[in-house]
């Protein structure tokens, strides 16, 4: 097995460089999504710590998506659960920042596991349709402002003297919590390479493939389904606290509408499903072009576009969509799946040759 | 005891679009085993269709025949682009029923942000005629006009998607197909045209849903996002009905529309529940899943 | 003699495990051919190959026409009906929607459908999911004597039918002979006996044997079938 190992030191050596990224202030041309074209710019730095949030969603779905084969479209009531419970917590219950974790990590697990064991009840597309239903009502419970804890569609900033100087949100921590988003995208990934590794892994795979065969051996897939929703959820909201450290405020069309989760399913599928690499180089793929396309479509010189040129190009979401599209049509498989035709291929050159 | 009757006559014109919305969907999975994200576009490009067409009348076009004009619009849209994307997108993937679920979700979200570049997030004004927006009384029971639109849609949709399914042989084909696509074409047919025919079908009831959303219930608005948001709701009523079953999707879609309806009025008005109307749904979907996981009128999944 | 279906080499895969490893056999024009072998065989897989209703390699070529680049319907309407295993007819149309869907001729046969079965004329009206599995057996014959085709792929039409049932079946098939080639998949070797002039036996996914249906009379191969089948 000569792969897992050259991915490891890929794997190793991107973090390393990420890790010191920050330090290197290198000028680049062009194709850095922030207004300065510095690598440690304030804007890249922010750019990539949301890259590497969800990154760390993505490879969490991956689990139940691409590992389980169950197409949930409920990931993001998750992540939003993991934002606003913390927000909540630290900005108007001015808890302090370990009891605010502990309190969000002990309602998300109960939430994943509420939630996933009710949608586990039907199989294939309708629970699709059930998850997606269950992360509507989610955001209309936080766009209805119970109890002013959401603040509704104008959103809930977090703000809190509880927490540490180097993760309130001003400028000068863009560094900090960078490294915070890294480690976040590292620890999913340990946590994701463990689980997926595992014979519990080797059983998520097993139900995908054919879950009938699955019971014939005497194993429930109703526990190993429920294990691989909660382990995804609870990444997912361990994504939102991240996010909303990052971002400093939650609001719900941006952390709990559908589209995120459309973008969820996107970035695992467009990097590979069932491929750790592919989710997380797709999850950071899909969040820079996003930030990038947006930084183009300001740029003076694409505002003299003719409009049936510039109307498509201005909106990322269209082109990401469009690339989506031409992906699932001529790339199965993903990144990860290109990959692997272009090594088997050379494979097959050089036995030819050896021939 | 009027304003129950006045919630009801308007619950039953909502169930009535999601009728509309969700027969098609249901049609589509039930035979080709596809889940149709891009039907939320095909209900927004209806609307749009709808008010371009009028945008283009002139002014002096006020009657009834504008809303005529606008419905045939919204339908030919909707069933155009069902027809485009079944041709182009669906038909190359027949076999992977997961990459045409996805390719559906990523034509919906380009369309949406597509609509958003052109038109705006701002929604834009149907012309309507006056009658539509009027309102009829009967004691004291207050009748909207543009509901009795929808309910009619909905009952000659429904008379005629019957008579369709049941007398012709394109419909015999299309309810054989749902129970078993293998052996509709071991007897030699073409189930190829059959899948084209529903998204077409389908497009078609969803561009006239789309439409109606925007007379009945948003105030002849019409934005970029309301198809994916009436989407939603048609996937709910298509799995409490059952998948591939048009009688389940008729009834849910009454189910689902009076519930809101109701939980709106009596439950929205208080602090923190204005939104129980579409919490009460999926509360709805939870109830019924525990209770027949296949939903109301749906054979085993 | 001419052969009403020609198979060479044919392989199919499902889900990684190799089910037919290379069957050559060829059924000539006219009476029945049956195709044997125990449960699991590829004996179903056959059939569906035939119809391209599975991936697979090699020629089939049926009534003289390689099927190679083409899909399901476009063979079936080359001239085959297939009448498959567990009947299949569509349990929500009635007797008459059933028959309807299956007509491909301008002008299909329904009093020789009639003649055979007919029950199937006074119960047009009634859901097809309602009948017993007798009559849907009759239904999915019906449905494929409709448009006179010349080849017929009959898959285990006794199984699960009462012993009255399977004499009465085995009547109509051996009446249906006379105007069309059959290829019959059957475990109950009776039946096989009576109607059929050649055999070919699968085994572990390969032609075991092939012959005339006489060979039953041998034990050793009998007791290759005996498997599932009983003593004939």
């Amino acid at each position: 097995m000569k792969t897992p190992r050259i991915g490891l030191i890929v794997g190793a050596c991107a973090t390393l460089l990420a890790l010191v990224l920050p330090f290197i202030g290198l000028h680049v041309p062009w194709i850095l999504p922030g207004v300065v074209d510095v690598v440690n710019s304030t804007g890249t730095l922010d750019v990539l710590a949301l890259c590497f949030v969800f990154a760390g969603v993505a490879l969490g779905y991956d689990v139940m998506f691409g590992y389980t084969g169950l197409l949930s479209l409920g990931v993001v009531l998750h992540f939003a659960a993991g934002v606003y419970i913390f927000d909540i917590a630290l900005t108007l219950w001015h808890w302090p920042l370990f009891l605010a974790l502990s309190w969000t990590a002990a309602v998300a697990l109960a939430l994943g596991l509420v939630v996933g064991a009710v949608s586990l009840r039907v199989s294939g597309i309708a629970f699709t349709m059930v998850t997606l239903a269950f992360a509507q009502a989610f955001y209309y419970l936080i766009e209805d402002n119970p109890h002013g804890l959401t603040g509704g569609d104008d959103g809930l900033s977090l703000f809190s003297n509880r927490l540490p100087s180097f993760l309130s949100g001003a400028v000068s921590n863009t560094r900090s919590l960078y490294w915070v988003a890294l480690g976040f995208l590292v620890v999913t990934g340990v946590v994701v390479w463990v689980v997926t590794e595992s014979s519990t892994g080797h059983v998520f795979v097993a139900i995908r493939d054919n879950e009938r065969r699955v019971e014939v051996l005497g194993l429930r897939p109703f526990g190993f389904k429920l294990a691989a929703y909660t382990v995804s959820s609870l990444i997912a909201s361990a994504g939102g606290v991240v996010y909303v450290l990052l971002i400093g405020t939650a609001v719900p069309s941006a952390v709990a509408a559908t589209t995120l989760t459309l973008s969820i399913v996107i970035m695992v599928v467009l990097g590979g499903a069932a491929s750790r690499w592919g989710a997380v180089t797709g999850g950071i793929l899909y969040i820079y072009l996003q930030q990038y396309l947006v930084k183009v479509a300001a740029e003076p010189t694409f505002a003299s576009l003719p409009a049936f040129l510039r109307v498509p190009l201005s909106q990322p979401q269209f082109l990401l969509g469009a690339i989506f599209v031409i992906f699932v049509l001529f790339v199965p498989g993903g990144l990860a799946g290109a990959l692997l035709r272009l090594r088997m291929a050379r494979a097959r050159r050089k036995m030819a040759a050896a021939k | 005891m009027s304003v129950v009757l006045s919630l009801a006559f308007s619950g039953v014109a909502l169930g009535a679009i999601y009728f509309l919305a969700a027969s098609g969907l249901s049609l589509i999975y039930g035979l080709m085993d596809v889940l149709n994200f891009a039907h939320g576009m095909f209900m927004t490009l209806g609307a749009y269709a709808g008010w371009d067409v009028a945008t283009h009348l002139p002014i002096s076009w006020g009657g009834a025949w504008l809303l005529v004009i606008e419905i045939g619009a919204a339908v030919v849209g909707g069933a155009l682009a069902a027809a485009i994307t079944e041709l182009v997108l669906i038909r190359p993937l027949y076999g992977r029923p997961l990459a045409q679920v996805l390719v559906t979700i990523g034509l919906d979200l380009a369309a949406v942000a597509l609509l958003l570049g052109g038109f705006g997030s701002n929604s834009l004004t149907l012309p309507v005629p006056l009658w539509s927006i009027e309102a009829s009384r009967i004691g004291n029971v207050i009748l909207p006009h543009s509901d009795f639109i929808a309910i009619a849609a909905g009952i000659v949709v429904v008379v005629a998607l019957e008579w369709f399914l049941r007398r012709t042989r394109y419909g015999i084909t299309i309810r054989a197909g749902v129970e078993n696509r293998e052996m509709v074409r071991a007897l030699g047919i073409d189930v190829g045209r059959a899948f084209t025919l529903v998204f077409v079908i389908g497009g078609a009831m969803a561009g006239l849903a789309g439409l109606l959303y925007s007379v009945v219930f948003s105030g002849d608005l019409v934005s970029p996002l309301q198809g994916d948001s009436l989407l939603i709701f048609a996937f709910i009523v298509v799995v409490i009905g059952g998948l591939g079953s048009i009688r389940g999707s008729a009834v849910a879609g009454l189910i689902v529309g009076l519930v809101q309806d109701f939980a709106n009025y009596y439950l929205g008005a208080h602090a923190g529940l204005a939104q129980f109307g579409n919490l009460s749904v999926v509360l709805l979907l939870a109830v019924v899943l525990e209770w027949r996981p296949r939903g109301l009128f749906g054979r085993a999944l | 003699m001419t052969n009403a279906l020609e198979i060479r080499d044919l392989h199919v895969s499902i889900a990684g495990s190799h089910i037919l490893k290379g069957i050559t056999f060829e059924v000539p024009e006219g009476g029945v051919t049956a195709l044997l072998g125990r449960n699991g065989v590829g004996k179903t897989t056959t059939l569906r190959a035939v119809l391209g209703l599975v991936n697979h390699t090699g020629d089939v070529h049926v009534l003289g026409t390689d099927t190679r680049t083409m899909v399901t319907h476009r063979i079936v309407r080359l001239g085959i009906g297939y009448v498959p295993e567990d009947r299949d007819v569509f349990a929500g149309l009635s007797v008459a929607e059933n028959l309807r869907l299956a007509e491909r001729s301008s002008e299909p046969d329904y009093d020789a459908v009639y003649a055979l079965f007919p029950e199937l004329r006074t119960r047009a009206r009634q859901r097809a999911g309602s009948l017993s599995g007798g009559q849907q057996q009759m239904l999915s014959i019906a449905r494929v004597l409709l448009n006179g085709w010349p080849l017929l792929l009959v898959d285990e039409p006794s199984k699960g039918l009462a012993p009255k049932l399977v004499t009465e079946l085995a009547e109509t098939l051996e009446r249906i002979a006379n105007i069309a080639t059959i290829l019959l998949v059957e475990q109950n070797l009776a039946v096989v006996a009576r109607l059929a002039q050649r055999i070919v036996v699968l085994d572990h996914g390969e032609v075991v044997h092939q012959g005339a249906a006489s060979d039953l009379g041998d034990a050793e191969l009998t007791q290759q079938l005996l498997g599932v089948a009983g003593a004939s």
